[in-house]
């Protein structure tokens, strides 16, 4: 069993998560309550990762945060490498790769938010960020948490991205479906299955647990 | 509806136009193929107009386990011979033709300061040199050539750290193409194609790397076993092998 590929994808996965709340969130809540005509521009590019190949996703970043773009310099005079072939790199591909999957449940709780709650917070003079973080996000939580473990699970069966950009370097860029990538290849079915069953089972764990969350969040039609 | 009816019948008649009655080949090719393999299958659909030649390129242990699991192809040009010995042992093709000797090349970036035309290997040492793409040894026979080339030239253990490993010879090439790696070992053959037109390569001397051979089979279960045989002919023929001289192969 690959425990390096294992401890680097959960990683890999937790930070894109964190990266994707702290970022994702005033993203969506900004979505949601924005009057501006940029916002229909600003959505179709958080969903574009959806519809895009990953491997068309990975080789524009691989060429435009590549050594020769002013982007890729400006990457490696912040972070000290150049950003393809490292775990840095894998992040920041991360974090776009999986960035719908955050945003939309996200924005979908933040628009659920009765939003006579959220004037009555404002009524009693509770600044926005006060009542964003008071009256909100707490009505919201189920699914934040939902669009959380979301990409946390995308991140985790990444696959097209890393082949693009991360060079598998081991304890670097090798995660766990590269290192499955690779064992099939190599014909080694036994570990390959290892792998697989790893993966398969991290995957419905989580799968699960977002079930739940929602299961608890969504309205009862009959009785209650 | 009826413009969907409209748009059917158009992709339809246009589709079965292209098909014109020629004749299938399905083939999978190594990708250090890629530029010779296009050229000689243009030659090869001037003398005989009726074949329709498809070639899928890919990385030959990923052909490998798809031919076991039965795709359906009728001829197989792998980057070694080890995969097309074992599809023969396992009673999948007949015999296997070694068709062309592969050699490596050191590429890198034309901007590049390195004097890889003097230093060679080495030069891959310099601290100037931060990622050195190569195929993935452990599914890629130009990936291993060019493992034992580093460590014939002495300097695996200085250039092991900065590897990045393409899963195939055109990955490797494309991390270097690209600008993303500093320098790469890719096939001869490739060094001169247009994703590397951007560099300038110098031949890795033969001396330290045992040759590639290369081999090719025509499948048990091909649905066109004499089309097959007929190109493989044509590729270990004089107008084949001038093709492939041509490509920087050494010819067996």
């Amino acid at each position: 069993m690959d425990l390096e590929a294992l401890r680097l994808s959960l990683w890999l996965a937790t930070l894109t998560t964190l990266v994707l709340v702290v970022l994702g969130v005033p993203l969506a809540q900004w979505l949601t309550t924005t009057r501006s005509r940029l916002r229909l521009l600003v959505e179709a590019v958080v969903a574009l990762p959806i519809v895009l190949p990953p491997t068309v996703l990975g080789f524009y970043l691989l060429v435009g945060l590549g050594p020769r773009s002013p982007a890729g310099r400006a990457f490696d005079a912040l972070v000290g490498h150049p950003f393809p072939f490292s775990f840095a790199g894998l992040l920041v591909a991360s974090v776009l790769y999986s960035l719908p999957f955050a945003v939309q449940p996200f924005a979908a709780a933040l628009a659920g938010v009765d939003r006579r709650l959220v004037e009555a917070s404002y009524t009693l003079g509770a600044s926005p960020i006060a009542t964003f973080v008071r009256v909100t996000l707490p009505l919201a939580w189920h699914g934040v948490l939902a669009g959380a473990v979301l990409a946390f699970a995308h991140t985790l069966g990444e696959f097209g991205v890393v082949l693009m950009v991360g060079g598998n370097v081991r304890g670097e860029t090798r995660t766990l479906s590269i290192a499955l990538f690779e064992q099939v290849e190599a014909l080694d079915y036994a570990a390959a299955n290892r792998t697989a069953a790893l993966l398969l089972a991290a995957s419905f764990a989580v799968l699960v647990a977002v079930y739940a969350l929602q299961g608890r969040r969504s309205p009862r039609w009959n009785g209650r | 509806m009826r413009y969907l009816l409209l748009l059917v019948a158009v992709l339809g008649v246009s589709c079965r136009g292209a098909a014109a009655d020629r004749r299938p080949l399905a083939v999978a090719a190594a990708a250090n193929l890629k530029p010779a393999l296009e050229d000689l299958e243009r030659a090869f659909e001037e003398s005989r107009p009726d074949v329709d030649v498809r070639v899928t390129y890919g990385a030959s242990g990923a052909f490998f386990a798809q031919i076991e699991s039965g795709a359906p192809l009728d001829l197989f040009f792998s980057a070694d011979r080890e995969y097309p010995r074992r599809l023969v042992a396992a009673g999948l093709a007949k015999e296997e033709v070694v068709y062309a000797i592969g050699r490596l090349a050191l590429w890198v970036p034309r901007g590049s300061p390195l004097d890889v035309e003097r230093r060679g290997l080495a030069a891959l040492a310099d601290p100037a040199v931060r990622k050195v793409a190569i195929a993935n040894p452990a599914v890629a026979p130009y990936g291993r050539a060019a493992e034992v080339a580093l460590r014939a030239a002495g300097v695996l253990d200085a250039v092991t750290p900065k590897l990045v490993l393409g899963a195939s010879v055109a990955q490797a090439a494309q991390f270097a193409g690209s600008g993303a790696a500093d320098a790469a070992l890719v096939p001869l053959s490739l060094a001169s194609s247009p994703a590397l037109a951007a560099g300038r390569s110098v031949p890795v001397p033969d001396t330290l790397h045992p040759p590639i051979e290369q081999s090719a089979v025509v499948l048990e279960a091909a649905r066109a076993p004499g089309l097959a045989r007929d190109l493989l002919a044509f590729v270990c023929g004089a107008e084949g092998r001038r093709i492939l001289a041509r490509h920087r192969y050494a010819l067996p």
